[in-house]
């Protein structure tokens, strides 16, 4: 491995690259299989834009409808411990993970249910593990901060702020060592911004040209706290070009917008171009966890407003007649598969004291 | 097996030279340990060996953040690689509890067994001569008290050798603690690609029948040194190096002083709420009926440590120290 010095030029993303990244894409993989081969660079096939419409909104469908069935238990009482929901955040992990291969890996927030889903794993796995049963991911044992899925590259979301990075920029550095072609995305908020780790890593990132993405959500509160409270420059993109990455700044409410933005880092990364630090515009329309209203650190017109950006909304207009029938049949999925995982035995009470080591 | 006398420092390097040859898999990264050969100088050599003549990046200098490198190699080794971290001093490995704590520790928990993290921590830990108060920790205790992380600190350059490649092969993340005296210590070793030190083994290093002295790391060494001087009183000390903190092997801890029925447990932590007060609560707890007196217990003076090297010796058990305790036995 060789160190190398980020002297990477800063990119921000304009109208012209998204236009243009899906052909820079194409030629992309054009050039690559014809100098190295088919198989030497895998990246992901484009998509058809009516392609990716579809599967943008069936994406956010299905993460709404999985939160609302969870908001339901929580409401009931069946469902304890912190729930962080991240309604209105939809179309992030939806254009992030229509971006990423399988074995492309992910690290994510506590909030960050939405990418374990966009990253393709079975959902019952994902659904037990959130109810706390046997069959869960971590058979009950990580619950809803806390899903692993190594099999789809899943690295961990996180109950700490901040500490994902971390582990997602060492995926990077072993897809590197290993010479593989893997890409690593790891997902923080603006809170993220002010822990040093994430700092100390963009730094380690730009210094080694880690294949690494950093999918900055910034929803304008670290928690409950407004941006204008907590961050002495609210510039989150200048932070990370500062420290040498390659930034972009979009509206991360238009899954398309996530998706190109994010197809040019994948690509820049997997093909040794470095690290990309994306702050994505967006607002959490709900509270931040269950017993959080969301209102009072922010006021109800503020809320209605970005509720009117709903992503969801918006693309279920862009589909026109076909959403109707797209929505319900992903809320059907999603409620049978809730039923089946609800109906799953819980662990065995001695499994508490098994697999503390390997 | 070939046997050859060697520093624990050398005994160590040796081990990791050995590891990174073996698997492809290992590399380490730390602070000054490649260009500038390690502050305490383990990695000597190694980044002339691997990274100048044979090209290959094994040995990976970082900037100084104990933190980042440390959730780097956690995420390196849930992908494939078995990571050996070097902490230039463990007081330093403070900086990352949340890494080896809240991540390398627990990831194999929570994710039900899906994913392993095999890395090793390891640097020097306790005091050296006047590093003072902010490098001269013993963190083993805080360590040992966290299920997930493996912990052991060897006392003799055989140990240094052994349990280092078994640690390097463990797929759990392990605490190794060097106590900085023990380098220049020499001693022989057997070497060979699987002379390897399971873990939760203790070893009975000196046998005796009047009284068990139970210690591990640099503390084993003042042990010998007081059975001794015991030896000349007449009384027979039986010394047991612990040397795996978690998992702990009580039942060699156990068998000596059922045979003994008087034990002082020795420690260079802090003597408050260290690891020997846990040595020492087991043995009370399902040794009782064994034991002819209270468990005697030695540890450092509850203090950040001094820098005058007067007032640093003050705080470090010695020989004298464990004498006093062994009068006090009666």
């Amino acid at each position: 491995m060789q160190e190398v010095r980020g002297s990477s030029p800063l990119s921000s993303t304009t109208l012209f690259s998204i236009f243009f990244a899906d052909a820079c894409l194409r030629v992309a993989v054009l050039i690559l299989n014809l100098s190295l081969g088919p198989h030497a660079c895998k990246l992901a096939p484009p998509m058809e834009t009516s392609q990716r419409d579809e599967q943008f909104y069936r994406s956010m469908v299905r993460m709404r409808a999985v939160e609302t069935e969870l908001l339901a238990l929580s409401s009931a009482g069946q469902l304890r411990g912190s729930l962080h929901l991240a309604q209105g955040q939809e179309a992030l992990p939806a254009g992030a993970g229509a971006a990423l291969r399988k074995d492309d890996y992910v690290t994510a927030t506590y909030r960050g249910h939405g990418y374990v889903l966009a990253k393709g794993g079975p959902l019952l796995p994902i659904i037990a593990e959130i109810l706390g049963k046997a069959a869960g991911l971590g058979g009950g044992k990580g619950g809803k901060m806390h899903l692993f899925d190594l099999e789809y590259g899943i690295l961990g979301t996180n109950g700490i702020v901040g500490a994902a990075v971390g582990t997602a920029a060492g995926a990077a550095w072993a897809a590197q060592l290993q010479k593989t072609d893997r890409v690593a995305l790891t997902v923080c908020g603006d809170g993220a911004l002010n822990q040093g780790h994430v700092s100390e890593c963009m730094n380690m990132a730009v210094l080694y040209q880690l294949p690494l993405i950093i999918l900055c959500e910034n929803n304008l509160y670290s928690e409950m706290t407004p941006l204008s409270r907590s961050h002495g420059d609210v510039n989150l993109a200048g932070r990370a070009a500062g420290f040498g990455l390659n930034t972009a700044q979009i509206d991360g409410n238009d899954p398309e917008a996530v998706y190109q933005v994010m197809s040019e880092a994948v690509n820049r990364a997997r093909t040794g171009g470095g690290p990309t630090f994306i702050e994505a515009a967006t607002y959490r329309t709900i509270g931040h966890y269950q017993a959080d209203s969301g209102i009072g650190y922010r006021t109800a017109e503020e809320v209605e407003a970005w509720r009117a950006k709903s992503p969801l909304d918006h693309w279920a207009a862009k589909l026109g007649k076909r959403a109707p029938a797209i929505a319900a049949e992903e809320q059907a999925a999603v409620r049978a598969v809730f039923e089946e995982a609800w109906a799953l035995p819980g662990p065995d009470p001695l499994a508490a004291g098994t697999q503390v080591f390997a | 097996m070939p046997t050859q006398e060697l520093s624990y420092r050398d005994a160590l390097r040796m081990a990791l030279v050995e590891e990174i040859d073996r698997d492809q898999n290992v590399f380490v990264m730390g602070e000054d340990i490649g260009r500038y050969q390690g502050t305490f100088r383990v990695t000597e050599g190694l980044f002339q060996k691997y990274n100048v003549e044979q090209n290959d990046w094994r040995i990976i200098d970082t900037p100084i953040v104990e933190p980042g490198f440390t959730g780097i190699a956690i995420g390196a080794a849930m992908t494939g690689l078995r990571p050996v971290v070097e902490m230039m001093t463990m007081s330093f490995s403070i900086l990352a509890l949340d890494q080896i704590i809240n991540h390398a520790a627990k990831i194999h928990y929570m994710t039900g067994g899906q994913s392993t993290v095999p890395m090793v921590i390891r640097g020097p830990g306790g005091a050296a001569k006047q590093l003072s108060a902010q490098h001269s920790h013993s963190l083993e205790g805080w360590y040992a008290h966290c299920p997930g992380l493996k912990v052991v600190a060897p006392a003799t350059p055989q140990d240094a050798y052994s349990m280092f490649k078994q640690a390097v092969r463990d797929d759990n993340p392990v605490i190794f603690t060097e106590n900085p005296g023990l380098y220049t210590i020499k001693g022989e070793v057997t070497t060979g690609p699987d002379v390897l030190q399971p873990f939760g083994k203790a070893q009975v290093l000196r046998e005796g029948k009047d009284l068990s002295l139970v210690a591990y790391s640099r503390m084993v060494h003042v042990c010998l040194e007081v059975a001794d001087r015991l030896a000349e009183e007449g009384i027979s000390a039986e010394v047991v190096d612990v040397r795996s903190l978690l998992p702990l092997d009580t039942e060699t801890i156990y068998q000596s002083v059922r045979k003994t029925n008087r034990a002082i447990v020795v420690y260079e932590d802090w003597k408050s709420g260290g690891f020997g007060a846990e040595i020492a609560s087991r043995i009370s707890e399902d040794c009782f009926d064994d034991l002819d007196a209270p468990v005697g217990r030695v540890g450092g003076l509850n203090v950040p440590m001094p820098y005058s090297r007067v007032l640093e010796l003050e705080c470090i058990p010695n020989a004298d120290d464990v004498m006093a305790a062994v009068r006090k036995l009666g």
